[in-house]
């Protein structure tokens, strides 16, 4: 078996298991009122976070290259209240356009 | 199920293109078309898998690769932990069900609040699963006629993609105070820790919601 496939299988493996930790062990439980003033702000840090990180880190580093256009041009999209699919587009677009010629 | 399915609808092309950048990704790195499609019908988790692949493709080894990709997915444990409730049934039901717990099917489904509809979830999950899977087989078929995918801007259309749920999250002064928190986080952490870290680190700043009646 090659390192590929030995890298796929841990990483589903491994990815079912998080992903069901909550659902399965925790499941059906209620979740106390007071928690919920916590959680509901657990998705803005973390796609904020997501934001930083897929948009700025380069490995442990943090640069500023041609995703910054991607970035600019998706927040563009956003505030022109563009459907979810064109702001990915342009995102795409832009980080791959400043690739090209720069 | 069939609403969240109509909620998703606006992402699945979005899903599919970055399915396919996926694919050829995977085959730039010699990783074989049919390990390309298993792992997005299993891992289900962009970010992950293009982290996993990227570290192959860079020489690196299947450890490195493999602990940096669940690193990555160590959210989903917390963000499993908000919406457990909503679960009903046998484990195997629950266990699979729970597959469907992405980034983007937890935060259109209103994950985290009172208002999470785990129906909604599962169709955003099947519809995106649908797309990405299926994006990706097109891409490993592809791959190699089409080249570096990071010519077209894979990487930046995660970040614009992420930049776009969140939009869908700021809807008060204490969203904006946990995104910059978060945001801050994983800006400070990312020098200094393994990638993941600083993304599961960031979750809390979600400690800002606190005091909250």
């Amino acid at each position: 078996m090659s390192q590929a496939w030995v890298a796929v299988l841990a990483v589903g493996a491994g990815t079912v298991v998080l992903k069901s930790v909550g659902p399965v062990i925790v499941g059906g439980k209620p979740v106390p009122p007071r928690l919920f003033g916590i959680l509901t702000m657990l998705a803005p840090a973390l796609l904020a976070a997501l934001v930083v990180t897929e948009g700025f880190a380069h490995g442990r580093s943090l640069v500023l290259d041609a995703r910054l256009a991607g970035l600019a041009a998706g927040a563009l999209a956003v505030a022109l209240r563009a459907p979810i699919w064109a702001v990915v587009l342009a995102g795409a677009a832009a980080t791959a356009l400043v690739r090209l010629v720069s | 199920m069939r609403k969240g399915v109509r909620v998703a609808t606006p992402l699945v092309p979005a899903a599919i293109a970055l399915g396919v950048s996926f694919g050829v990704l995977a085959r730039a790195s010699h990783v074989s078309a049919a390990a390309a499609v298993l792992m997005s019908a299993t891992t289900f988790a962009g970010s992950s898998q293009v982290a996993a692949i990227s570290v192959l493709g860079g020489g690196g080894t299947v450890a490195a690769a493999v602990v940096a990709a669940l690193l990555l997915n160590a959210r989903y444990a917390v963000i499993g932990v908000t919406v457990a409730e909503s679960f009903r049934g046998g484990v195997l039901r629950r266990l699979a069900e729970s597959q469907m717990v992405i980034d983007e099917s937890w935060a259109l489904s209103g994950g985290g609040t009172p208002r999470f509809d785990r129906r909604v979830m599962l169709g955003v999950g099947a519809a995106l699963w649908v797309g990405w899977t299926g994006g990706t087989a097109v891409g490993a078929l592809l791959g190699g006629v089409i080249g570096d995918p990071s010519s077209y801007g894979l990487d930046g259309a995660f970040a614009a993609l992420f930049l776009a749920l969140l939009a869908t999250q700021l809807k008060s002064r204490r969203a904006f105070v946990a995104a910059a928190g978060g945001a801050l986080i994983a800006a400070v952490l990312t020098p200094v820790a393994p990638p993941g870290i600083p993304i599961l680190a960031a979750t809390l700043a979600a400690l800002s919601g606190l005091g909250d009646a």
